[in-house]
């Protein structure tokens, strides 16, 4: 038993690191590692900011009255707030999900590549927070925040 | 180990919904073990792929705080019935499952 796990742990070290020579080496483009890989570098990324950009490849958003999010006011158990996301916006690419305030903001992100500008998941948060939600359209980047109050962090134990 | 993946679809607003729920523990990797005050290694799923008939329709990224036993939902357009949606997803150990359904 013991040996197996070892192995497991060796695979997954050699390939992350892989992942993360691909993405620092410059060889490849954020957008492209986004659709080959996991973005690793910013689901680790501490900062919104940081992490944002490590997704999309750049910062720079606007604020836009055209992303609805689903969610409760008040989250009595911060393990599990269900979240949808929406949005009348056309040529939708990518829905980003960042919790501000967790230790890692990127919570999830999804691809679209024929599918509706939809998207629904249920996300930990460590303590109340403002959620941002970045959809990517034409190019640009759109953002939409609410603050979610949490009673129970959802965060380690 | 198999872990349980199931499908289900369903019309909604004009487009078919398909909401993905998965068995798996995602583990952040932040938590302590209370007896031992060792750390519980991070266990998570990473990639989630949607493809109907064959088409990739949604790639989406899961990090590890993602609530357990994960449920994700898209939406699709346009989708005939009798369409096959198939879902495959990977975590950090290298764990993968895929289930397949019809419209």
């Amino acid at each position: 038993m013991n040996t197996i796990r070892r192995r497991t742990f060796l695979k997954g070290t050699v390939a992350s690191g892989f992942a993360a020579v691909a993405a620092t080496s410059g060889l490849l483009r954020p957008t492209e590692v986004m659709a080959a890989a996991w973005p690793k570098s910013a689901f680790k990324s501490k900062k919104l900011d940081k992490s944002i950009k490590n997704l999309f490849g750049s910062s720079k958003v606007t604020a836009s009255k055209a992303i609805k999010i689903k969610a409760p006011i008040q989250a009595e158990n911060g393990a599990v707030v269900p979240l949808t996301v929406s949005t009348t916006m056309s040529n939708v690419e990518a829905i980003g999900v960042f919790v501000e305030k967790n230790p890692s903001p990127l919570a999830t992100s999804i691809d679209l590549t024929g599918a509706t500008a939809f998207y629904s998941a249920r996300i930990k948060m460590g303590k109340t927070s403002a959620i941002h939600v970045i959809v990517k359209s034409g190019g640009k980047l759109h953002v939409a925040k609410k603050t979610i109050k949490v009673t129970v962090g959802g965060c380690g134990g | 180990m198999a872990r349980l993946t199931k499908i289900k679809t369903r019309k909604k607003g004009g487009a078919t919904e398909i909401l993905v729920l998965v068995n798996h523990p995602m583990e952040t990797g932040q938590r302590k073990n209370k007896k031992t005050k060792k750390k519980i290694p991070a266990h998570y799923i990473q990639k989630m792929v949607f493809k109907i008939d064959g088409k990739e329709v949604a790639d989406a990224n899961l990090g590890p705080a993602v609530s357990k036993n994960p449920l994700v939902g898209i939406r699709v357009a346009g989708v005939k019935k009798g369409a096959s949606v198939k879902i495959t997803w990977s975590d950090n150990k290298g764990e993968s499952g895929k289930a397949q359904t019809t419209v």
